[in-house]
């Protein structure tokens, strides 16, 4: 038999690839080899080689030590160094207590510092609305406070304390006149609506210096306590229209200056004087008198 | 022929896959050259691809191509196996080099085997008054196939055409009304060890063999103009080993055969005629070679180099005259052989009988005078039409097969095995299996 190898007498050799080099050059053309030679084998180096290198316990520790020198280095820089606090807008005896609420000891480096806590702790007090605490260049932790307004007094069963528009207790006070310029507000419920107590407040106008007080009744409404035992008694709803109709009443017929006890303003339609006993009987006399004369 | 059915069957869904893979290599295993084009396909046709100059082949583009001289084949046949496999994987490596991507499946052409042609008629009533797909299958199944002889295989068995009562000559006959069907198939049979040969030569080289066609059939379908093909022409594809013949009418091959002389026959004749070694040979035929002489080509000189150290022997000069009279009797023979068998299929019945020469061996200046004088009036040249990306080297008339396979890949033409069996031939035996299956599995 001929040997399979080819035709010997012509020059050319035979191109034909071997088995093996079409088989590897097929492999070679297939895309997921390609891909897999092109990204995983470095990819799998890589991955050997750092393993194989953390494999040792000493050079793992080499490198943590390294880390965290290099993290103290930074933390004790200058530049990060906080040495004192600034308080804005707070009183004096509110900046005490933050001062006494802060717990660091400085100087203090700025990466130890958790602003966000501190700034919950001086949210946390009594006296303090809002605050927000920075820290400022030159290494000053700044703590910008909003304090609590005083807007009234308020009388319960305990005694007597100043509270904020929201109702929030700010501290306990000795006597009325310790605060004059704030309006006294009593009877349950009262430290739940204040904004509705100052509007009222607020448009009572020329009864201010009469005011006394104002005194939820009922958790729903409100009264107006005047000097000289009066009260005017407002609705639930719309009191401050209420009570401005109480005013141009007075103004016009000089009303509350004449011996009422109350003015009912309840119901809108029908507004009510009661009077003094004193009064009704004088009216009585008065009226007796002139149906005498009238009679005579 | 259930198991020819589920053999082509199994081809066609390997070649669908591919397909939907993107990229296929068609392999054309001449006698003289093996080409191998990688095609991609792009998965859908541009708008308008069913017409004007790119119709129906929009839809892919070459993108490897190569050649190579192939060995081990004899008249289209594979004859030295190990020898075919070397070449086959030459030609596939450059071209998936070339392309840039791995392929697994292949859909190969090739030109001998004695492929015969027959015609095939059947006809049955239908069970409704509409034509449905299982009628379409009844029919086709019920064409009485000849006794083609054992070994022998079916590469192509194509319905040509329908009738329904009285109307013939419908494509599709799907859903029109009727009592009658009858159908006219064509089937091409070769030898069933020329196939097996190139399935295992195919599979040596790691690739899977997604369909077979005959090179007669797909030179046709790339050489023949539309016109051509719709009002019937033959396409001579004239290989080195074998020339093929196939006789397309209204779009579809109606005959085909091959005459197993070639190329490579001239070349031996001018070899042992001139007494020249054969690569010597075939230099001189393709050079300087031609079939009709003129008084210049007594004049010209050709010098025959030899290396045999004899003076006289390596000094000789033919004339020109002398080369092409050594080469015109072959042609002439190959043409009167072609002739024989157009006549035998009753080429002169056709309207139109335009025939189309193709193949390297049609690159022989003078040819298409020679044709005319003994196949008739009407013959011209062919190249295979122009497809995407097909590299300016592949596009000689000796690829004409390989362009044609490009197109047979893109846009396969029905077969018998496309349609579904008709139900009553529906192998029992598959239910049985899959009852199996599930009592196994389950």
């Amino acid at each position: 038999m001929q040997p399979m190898s080819g035709d010997k007498r012509s020059s050319r050799p035979d191109p034909a690839p071997s088995r093996w080099s079409y088989r590897f050059q097929r492999l070679m053309l297939t895309p997921v080899f390609r891909n897999l030679l092109r990204l995983g084998v470095p990819f799998g180096l890589c991955l050997a080689a750092g393993l194989f290198y953390l494999s040792d316990d000493t050079r793992r520790d080499a490198i943590r030590l390294a880390i965290t020198d290099l993290r103290t280095e930074i933390y004790s820089r200058p530049e990060f160094t906080v040495r004192l606090m600034a308080i804005d807008g707070a009183s004096d005896k509110v900046s005490d207590d933050i001062r006494e609420i802060v717990p660091y000891d400085f100087p203090v480096s700025s990466f130890d510092l958790d602003l966000e806590a501190i700034r919950q702790d001086v949210a946390g007090l009594s006296g303090v609305k809002t605050a927000s605490v920075r820290i400022r260049d030159g290494g000053v932790l700044q703590v910008d406070v909003v304090e609590r307004q005083p807007v009234a007094l308020w009388r319960n069963a305990e005694g007597l304390y100043r509270v904020d528009i929201e109702g929030v207790v700010l501290d306990e006070v000795a006597h009325r006149g310790a605060h004059p310029e704030l309006p006294v507000l009593a009877g349950t419920g009262a430290d739940l609506h204040l904004q509705e107590a100052m509007d009222i407040y607020a448009a009572s106008g020329p009864l201010t210096p009469r005011l006394r007080g104002l005194v939820r009744v009922g958790e729903r409404r409100w009264d107006v306590v005047l000097d000289r035992g009066q009260r005017i008694l407002l609705p639930e709803y719309a009191p401050v229209q209420a009570l401005e109709r109480v005013i141009a009443l007075s103004d016009a017929q000089d009303m509350l200056a004449r011996d009422l006890v109350a003015v009912d303003m309840r119901l809108a339609e029908r507004p009510t004087l009661r009077m003094s006993g004193d009064a009704v009987e004088n009216w009585w006399t008065i009226r007796n008198i002139s149906v005498e004369n009238d009679g005579s | 022929m259930i198991e020819l059915y589920e053999s082509q069957r199994a081809m066609r869904n390997m070649r669908k896959a591919a397909m939907q893979r993107g990229v296929v290599a068609v392999l054309d295993v001449g006698t003289s050259k093996i080409a191998c084009l990688v095609l991609r396909f792009d998965g859908v046709d541009p708008a308008g691809a069913d017409v004007g100059s790119m119709a129906g082949q929009a839809g892919f583009r070459v993108i490897g191509a190569a050649t190579t001289r192939s060995r081990g084949v004899r008249f289209g046949e594979i004859e030295a196996m190990a020898e075919t496999e070397r070449a086959i994987r030459t030609a596939v490596q450059a071209a998936q080099k070339m392309a840039g991507i791995r392929v697994d499946h292949v859909i190969a052409c090739f030109s001998g085997a004695g492929p015969r042609s027959y015609g095939l008629a059947g006809e049955v009533d239908l069970d409704g008054t509409v034509v449905t797909e299982q009628d379409v299958s009844r029919v086709l199944s019920a064409c009485d196939v000849p006794d083609y002889g054992p070994g022998r295989e079916v590469l192509h068995a194509q319905p040509v055409n329908f009738a329904l009562d009285h109307r013939s000559g419908l494509s599709d006959p799907r859903g029109q009304m009727g009592t009658r069907l009858a159908t006219d198939m064509h089937m091409v049979t070769v030898e069933a060890a020329a196939v097996q040969n190139l399935a295992h030569a195919v599979r040596r080289c790691d690739l899977e063999l997604a369909g077979v066609a005959s090179s007669a059939y797909v030179s046709g379908v790339s050489a023949l103009v539309e016109d051509e093909q719709e009002l019937g022409a033959a396409c001579v594809d004239m290989g080195g080993g074998t020339t093929g013949i196939s006789i397309f009418m209204k779009k579809h091959m109606i005959y085909a055969d091959a005459v197993a002389m070639g190329g490579d026959h001239v070349t031996s004749d001018i070899s042992l005629g001139l007494q020249v070694p054969v690569a010597t040979a075939e230099r001189l035929k393709t050079f300087l070679g031609g079939v009709v002489a003129t008084g210049m080509d007594d004049r010209e000189m050709i010098d025959l180099e030899g290396e045999t150290g004899d003076w006289e022997h390596d000094r000789r000069q033919v004339s020109r005259a002398e080369l092409i009279g050594i080469m015109r009797p072959r042609v002439e023979e190959i043409l009167e052989e072609v002739r024989v068998r157009l006549d035998a299929a009753g080429f002169e019945h056709l309207p139109s009988q335009q025939i189309v020469l193709t193949g390297g061996g049609s690159q022989i200046p003078g040819l298409d005078g020679l044709a005319s004088k003994i196949l008739g009036q009407q013959v011209r040249l062919g190249r295979p039409m122009r497809v995407h990306g097909l590299p300016q080297a592949a596009t000689g008339p000796g690829f004409a097969s390989a362009v044609g396979m490009c197109l047979f890949a893109a846009h396969p033409q029905d077969e018998w095995w496309d349609f579904e069996l008709p139900v009553e031939k529906y192998p029992a035996r598959s239910l049985r299996r899959a009852v199996k299956w599930f009592k196994d599995n389950w």
